[in-house]
């Protein structure tokens, strides 16, 4: 037999069900992330910062917001997705269905991350609101989103399957990624702080992530280009490899 | 007679040391009803959610429809349907939108009228805009059962399916089995109402401590190791089985009004007449007299409690 695709687009369908459940919360709480966090860094305190290199501090904030939202939202759907089934029970179903792991996880990771860029592309069409901001690179920056959300959603999905209750599954988005991220240069750059906290930040994993999507805006960020990209790579190969040991010792799935 | 599930040397032990099932074999045939007897914590369940693919197995093999159930496990598993013992479901999900994800999961086109027809069936279609939390558990066992058979498998599990479930439903439900059996649908169910084995099984199995302890036709097991009990009323009460009647190792009952004696049905001499004869020799009056044979219950509890607890 061949590769199940109605059993993923079942599964795509489920999720993407799920989100339409709660459509317009998933809709309007980005939106209005956006606004606040415009008024407060953006108005409030952006006035009295005037630039960051060249860029408006209003529009430097931007990418980082948007991956910041992307991070916790990717987290946060993907991991829930798999948990459900397992807190339910229901994952018995997936088990025993004629499905492989690359499909579960292909069904999965792809209606999480459809939902991280749908979210993505919100805050920046509502950033369009408060700000002038200019893509130097749409495409790569179009590219860098999806790739952020495809890795994030893995590394939710991972954190789904580890968890075993619902404090688990929310100890890893809001003590380790939301911190890493606001410190990743989410809502500065990296020059502005002393030398020695510069070094320290070069080992939070999530500044070359940020740096490499604000690059695509403004075709400079804190690290190289191809920092990024390598860190993004190793990433992403990193979950895959987390996902592929999973299925193939049934870690917390199977006994 | 076409083999549709081979399980061969099957043994499972849990991470805790516990082991679940050692060496198990057993083959089922196409279209038979089989069900696996035990009492609880037998490893029924493990037997099943090995070969559906929900637990790993530690040693052996399973062979559904050919399909070795690790390397061919598409086609495997496209095969099986699965009722599970516990109710798991999606809360917010309607019951249609449920069953047609089932069939989906498992690779089938869209079949609307198929739906259709297996959730009137089942008496789920004047609720199939419902969400599942607002059904009643006998309806979601229901739910549970439509999904298993949303993809028309072959081969249907159904672990413990009347456990806590009202008389309708179970009649409901056997009246499913049956009419699965003629569509050539085999059935395997797990069970410790042994009224629902002997109602239904073509094939009995004894599964306790892990082990598969036998397999037996139904009726042959019941002609078997089926016994018979010859109660007699007696006209007078009697203070001790008589010594002239030692041979047939009498049981006194109801007070010494009752003489009861157990024999084996299929054996040369069963000794009733004889020993009716013995007791007119001796002046032992009776009013009446009744023989019954035992029922699969009285055989599993022989067997479960006989030997078979190796725990």
């Amino acid at each position: 037999m061949t590769a199940n695709w109605r059993g993923v687009r079942a599964i795509y369908a489920f999720e993407m069900a799920r989100f339409g459940r709660t459509f317009w919360t998933s809709l309007m709480l980005p939106v209005i992330t956006t606004a606040l966090y415009f008024v407060v860094f953006g108005s409030a305190i952006g006035s009295r910062m005037t630039e960051v290199g060249d860029v408006p501090y209003g529009a430097f904030i931007v990418p980082g917001l948007m991956m910041l939202t992307m991070f916790t939202e990717s987290i946060s759907n993907a991991s829930f997705g798999i948990y459900m089934p397992k807190w339910t029970g229901t994952i018995y179903e997936m088990l025993s269905a004629p499905l492989s792991p690359l499909e579960t996880v292909i069904a999965y990771v792809g209606a999480a991350a459809t939902k991280s860029v749908v979210i993505g592309a919100i805050i920046f069409a509502t950033a369009h609101l408060f700000v002038d901001v200019q893509v130097a690179h749409p495409l790569l920056m179009a590219a860098f989103m999806i790739l952020m959300a495809v890795t994030f959603c893995l590394f939710g999905f991972i954190i789904g399957i580890w968890a075993q209750s619902f404090e688990q599954l929310q100890v890893i988005p809001l003590l380790v990624v939301y911190p890493l991220t606001f410190l990743g240069g989410a809502f500065y750059s990296l020059d502005m702080l002393p030398a020695a906290w510069r070094t320290v930040t070069l080992f939070n994993p999530v500044v070359y992530l940020i740096s490499g999507f604000r690059w695509t805006f403004f075709g400079k960020g804190d690290v190289g280009i191809e920092v990024s990209m390598g860190a993004v790579a190793f990433f992403l190969a990193l979950c895959l490899g987390v996902i592929f040991w999973v299925f193939r010792t049934g870690y917390r799935l199977k006994n | 007679m076409t083999v549709v599930l081979q399980i061969s040397g099957l043994g499972k032990t849990y991470k805790s040391g516990h082991k679940a099932l050692s060496d198990v074999d057993l083959s089922i045939n196409k279209g038979e009803i089989f069900a696996l007897l035990g009492p609880n914590g037998a490893g029924k369940t493990t037997m099943i959610s090995i070969v559906c693919g929900i637990v790993t197995a530690s040693a052996g093999t399973v062979t559904v429809g050919g399909h070795d159930h690790a390397q061919g496990y598409r086609a495997a598993r496209s095969m099986i349907g699965l009722v599970p013992q516990e109710l798991h479901t999606d809360a917010f999900e309607t019951v249609l939108a449920t069953v047609s994800f089932s069939r989906g999961l498992f690779g089938k086109p869209k079949n609307p009228a198929f739906i259709e027809q297996l959730l009137k069936d089942l008496s789920l279609w004047d609720k199939r805009d419902s969400k599942i939390m607002e059904l009643s558990g006998g309806m979601k066992r229901r739910v549970m059962i439509a999904k298993a058979l949303s993809h028309e498998p072959e081969i249907l599990f159904l672990d413990e399916p009347t456990a806590g479930v009202d008389v309708e439903l179970r009649r409901d439900m056997w009246n499913m089995v049956r009419s699965l059996r003629e569509r050539g649908v085999t059935i395997i169910l797990t069970t410790h109402y042994i009224e629902e084995a002997e109602e239904m099984a073509d094939r009995v199995g004894v599964i306790t401590g892990g082990r598969l302890i036998l397999v037996e036709q139904k009726d042959e097991l019941i002609k078997k190791l089926g016994r018979k009990t010859l109660t007699l009323n007696l006209a007078e009460q009697l203070e001790a089985v008589p010594a002239e009647l030692a041979d047939w190792k009498l049981e006194l009952a109801g007070d010494g009004h009752e003489l009861v004696y157990e024999f084996d049905s299929q054996a040369e001499a069963t000794g009733v007449p004889s020993l009716l004869r013995r007791m007119t020799d001796i002046g032992v009056a009776f009013k009446d007299l009744h023989t019954r044979q035992s029922s699969l219950e009285d055989i599993f509890v022989g067997l479960v409690h006989g030997g078979g607890d190796e725990e």
